[in-house]
């Protein structure tokens, strides 16, 4: 049982490169779309504005493997776009599904902070830039660090759809020893959740740290 | 002297609340003006509309001839941008009720980083310059400390530095000492004291310290309801004005 259960481990670590590939690339990628979209969405542009409330909301409201399909199979044949490997198609679909959510995130954390912060930076005559850049943003980072935390992991949990577009990551490992090995359906699928969550435990260390330092960053 | 502040028939509402209804008032430079009158008759609004905090929904407001709120374009007046702003606002600085610290910078950082951003002061400079400002309000064993970790009233008193070593030529307190604790008013009406008596820049305090504002004031100001009721030295409107109002609300006061 024991060996059966490491034999396994040793077949599954083949996925463990995509896996782990596709998620640190997507939640790079992610990240700099929360920014990007968390801020642009407290534009003073009404066009830049709305076109990312509809870009939030498409790809809040479907399903990550709906989008995962639709790039995969549907945007090339209708538009002639090439989105290169199914990998990168994978990655463009979680951070694009996962970088919706966060986004959220960092629009409610630059929201948050206190009004009085930017009336201080006005009455010093910083520009809007800069206010944004030495007063808000620092603070607003910190209250959004447990957020990330959180969406980190749902990110490396996500990344298991990819599978289904034919990417040889955990999962699809998991899959094919169970396949082969029909007996050992059960123990083959343990070990797949096993695997996720030691790649998870760095990610919940660092969530509670980030809610650590949350903590104490903020106070008036 | 040319008046360095000047207010044009100022109104403000917010939604349907009116809360200024046309408010005339020259400020000379150097002048002290204390502002008193009932919560809601718009004192704060007044210093708030000088700060750029609020715009208002008519009437101009001048500092040192330039019109705030609007500027020239191609030979019509046009509301102003953020740059025209910046240009005008420059030599005014204001001090909140709420302090408004910058929590995750230490109190010399709090001071310095505008000087190095605005001013585009040296680093150095900036330094030197806060920690000058810091001693003068008496904080400096204090420099490396973060907001979090002072008192009420060293908060304020760090808020004015940072204020003050930004020279502004107009000052604008908005009930500074209301959130602080009442052992802890005396230390930051000590500073305002010292900049009334010392300082050339004008000064405009909107208070409730009633006793405070007729001591130092050069002029006070009643508001009611709105707009300026009463207006001249502080004998003048504790002692010989007889708007019923006034009375009512000094009577409350010395109660």
């Amino acid at each position: 049982m024991f060996d059966t259960g490491l034999n396994i481990l040793s077949y599954l670590s083949q996925g463990l490169g995509t896996t782990i590939s596709i998620f640190l690339t997507a939640t790079a990628i992610s990240f700099v779309i929360a920014f990007v979209a968390g801020l642009s969405r407290l534009s003073g542009n009404i066009l830049i504005r709305g076109f990312t409330a509809f870009y939030v909301e498409i790809f809040r409201g479907t399903s990550l493997i709906v989008q995962l399909f639709w790039l995969y199979y549907a945007v090339p044949m209708l538009f002639d776009i090439n989105l290169g490997s199914n990998w990168w198609v994978g990655v463009i679909a979680v951070a694009l599904n996962y970088g919706a959510y966060m986004s959220e995130v960092v629009r409610t954390s630059v929201v948050s902070v206190d009004k009085g912060q930017t009336e201080a930076g006005i009455a010093l005559n910083l520009s809007r830039f800069q206010r944004m850049r030495e007063i808000i943003l620092p603070q607003a980072l910190r209250l959004m660090l447990p957020e990330f935390g959180n969406y980190s992991i749902q990110i490396l949990k996500g990344t298991a759809l990819v599978s289904l577009i034919g990417l040889t990551d955990l999962l699809y490992y998991g899959d094919i020893y169970r396949s082969t090995n029909l007996s050992e359906g059960p123990l083959a699928y343990l070990m797949v959740l096993v695997m996720y969550f030691i790649i998870a435990l760095p990610l919940i260390w660092l969530s509670k740290k980030g809610e650590k330092i949350a903590k104490k960053g903020v106070a008036s | 002297m040319e008046p360095i502040v000047q207010y044009k028939d100022i109104h403000k509402s917010f939604g349907d609340t009116h809360v200024l209804k046309g408010i005339d008032l020259d400020i000379s430079p150097s002048e002290k003006i204390a502002i008193i009158g009932p919560s809601g008759s718009g004192k704060t609004t007044i210093i708030r509309l000088l700060m750029t905090l609020e715009e208002p929904t008519k009437g101009d407001i001048y500092v040192a001839g330039k019109n705030l709120w609007k500027m020239e374009k191609g030979g019509k007046s046009v509301p102003a941008k953020e740059k025209h702003l910046a240009e005008v606002r420059k030599d005014i600085g204001m001090v909140f009720q709420h302090f408004n610290l910058f929590p995750h910078k230490t109190i010399l950082d709090n001071c310095a980083m505008p000087l190095i951003k605005v001013k585009k002061m040296s680093k150095k400079e900036a330094q030197e310059q806060s920690k000058q400002m810091l001693d003068r309000v008496g904080l400096g064993d204090k420099y490396d400390a973060y907001p979090s970790n002072l008192s009420g009233g060293q908060k304020q008193r760090v808020a004015m530095a940072r204020a003050l070593v930004m020279k502004p030529k107009i000052m604008l307190f908005d009930e500074v000492t209301s959130a602080l604790d009442p052992e802890l008013v005396g230390e930051v009406l000590e500073v305002i004291r010292d900049l009334a008596e010392n300082d050339e820049m004008a000064m405009v305090l909107v208070t409730h310290e009633m006793d405070f504002a007729l001591e130092i004031a050069d002029r006070v100001l009643f508001l009611d309801e709105g707009v300026i009721a009463e207006s001249g030295s502080a004998d003048e409107v504790i002692n010989t004005s007889d708007n019923p109002r006034l009375q009512d609300f000094l009577r409350r006061f010395r109660d």
